[in-house]
C-alpha cells in the first residue's frame, strides 16, 4: 500500500502514452501496407494529444483530436482508399534506402538525444510541480482572446513596447484564415473531376 | 533515474518528439507511396509540436513560454490540416494523370 502512495501518476501515464506515441510511430515506418500505416497514425496521433494534455495543454489536446484525427487523417484514408489499387497497397524498398534512411535517422536521433539532455533546467522538473495547481491550466478562453489580440495571461509584460499591444496574435490568425480559405478553394479546384469536358465535347 | 516516483521533465516530452521527428524523416525517405509520404510529414509536424507544448508548460520550468507556445502549436496544426488538403489534391492528380501513386515515377521533370 505504501509503495501504492508513492507512485507518481503523471508520470506513469506519461510513460504509457509516450510508449503508445513511440511505438505505433515506429509502426508507420516498418509497415509495408499503405492502410495499415493509416491505421497507426491515427493511434499514434491520438497518443500525442493524451501527452499534450498531460503538459496542460489540454484545449491543444482536443483540437489535436478534432482536426487532426477526426479531419487530416480522414482526408489521407480517402486518398488511400480512392488510389487503393492492389499494386500500391505494398510498395517494398530497396535494402540500400533502408540502410541510408536508417544511418541518417540514428544520427539524428542521437543528436537530437544529447540536446534534450543536455541541459539541467530541462531534465529536472520544477522543485515546486505539486503547487502548479490544474485551474491554472483552462486555457480555452485566454487562448481565444489571444487569438483576438488580448493576452490576459500576460498582463504584467516588462517590456514597455509590447505592452501596448499585448503582442497578441490577431494578424497571424487573420493570414491563418485566409490562407485556410484559400487551400480549401485551390484543393477542390485541383481534385475536381475533369470527365465533365469529355462529356460536353462528344 | 526510476520516473515510477519522479516527475518528469522536459527532456522527457523532447526525447518522445525525437522519436516521433526522427520517425517521420525515416518515413519521409523510405515510403514510395506518395501517401505514406505525406504520413511521414504529419509525424515530423508532431513532433515539433510536442516540444512547442514541453516548452509551454507551466508544470516544467519556472520561466516557461507560457501560452506562446499552445499558439503555435495551434497554427502547426491548422497548417498541418491545410497542407495535407493541397497535398492530397496534387497527389489525386498524379494518379488521374499517372494512374500511379509511386514517387519514383514521377520523373518527368528531371532535366
Amino acid at each position: 500500500m505504501n509503495l501504492l502512495a508513492a507512485v507518481n501518476w503523471h508520470s506513469v501515464l506519461f510513460m504509457l502514452f509516450a510508449l503508445l506515441a513511440c511505438v505505433f510511430a515506429l509502426a508507420v515506418v516498418f509497415s509495408q501496407n499503405v492502410v495499415r500505416m493509416a491505421f497507426y497514425l491515427v493511434l499514434s496521433l491520438a497518443s500525442t494529444a493524451g501527452l499534450f494534455m498531460l503538459a496542460g495543454a489540454e484545449f491543444v489536446g482536443a483540437m489535436q483530436i478534432m482536426i487532426y484525427v477526426g479531419g487530416t487523417l480522414v482526408l489521407l484514408v480517402f486518398g488511400v482508399m480512392l488510389t487503393a489499387q492492389s499494386t500500391f497497397v505494398s510498395m517494398k524498398t530497396s535494402a540500400p534506402e533502408w540502410l541510408l534512411a536508417a544511418l541518417v535517422g540514428g544520427s539524428l536521433l542521437y543528436v537530437l538525444f544529447l540536446a534534450a539532455f543536455g541541459t539541467s533546467d530541462w531534465t529536472t522538473a520544477r522543485k515546486d510541480q505539486q503547487t502548479v495547481s490544474v485551474a491554472e491550466s483552462k486555457a480555452a478562453a485566454p487562448i481565444g482572446l489571444g487569438l483576438l489580440g488580448i493576452r490576459v495571461d500576460s498582463l504584467s509584460q516588462p517590456n514597455e513596447t509590447l505592452k501596448a499591444g499585448q503582442s497578441g496574435y490577431l494578424l497571424a490568425f487573420e493570414i491563418v484564415s485566409v490562407h485556410l480559405l484559400v487551400v480549401l478553394i485551390g484543393a477542390a479546384y485541383l481534385a475536381r473531376t475533369k470527365r465533365r469536358r469529355q462529356e460536353w465535347e462528344t | 533515474m526510476n520516473l515510477f516516483v519522479e516527475p518528469v521533465g522536459v527532456s522527457h516530452f523532447l526525447l518522445v518528439g525525437a522519436v516521433l521527428f526522427v520517425a517521420g524523416v525515416v518515413c519521409m525517405a523510405t515510403k514510395r507511396n506518395a501517401l505514406g509520404v505525406l504520413m511521414g510529414i504529419e509525424l515530423v509536424l508532431n513532433g515539433a509540436n510536442l516540444n512547442f507544448i514541453a516548452f509551454g508548460s507551466p508544470y516544467f520550468r519556472e520561466t516557461s513560454l507560457g501560452l506562446d507556445g499552445q499558439f503555435i502549436a495551434l497554427f502547426v496544426i491548422v497548417l498541418a490540416a491545410a497542407e495535407a488538403a493541397v497535398a492530397l489534391a496534387i497527389a489525386l492528380n498524379f494518379y488521374n494523370n499517372h494512374a500511379t501513386i509511386d514517387v519514383d515515377r514521377a520523373d518527368e521533370l528531371k532535366g
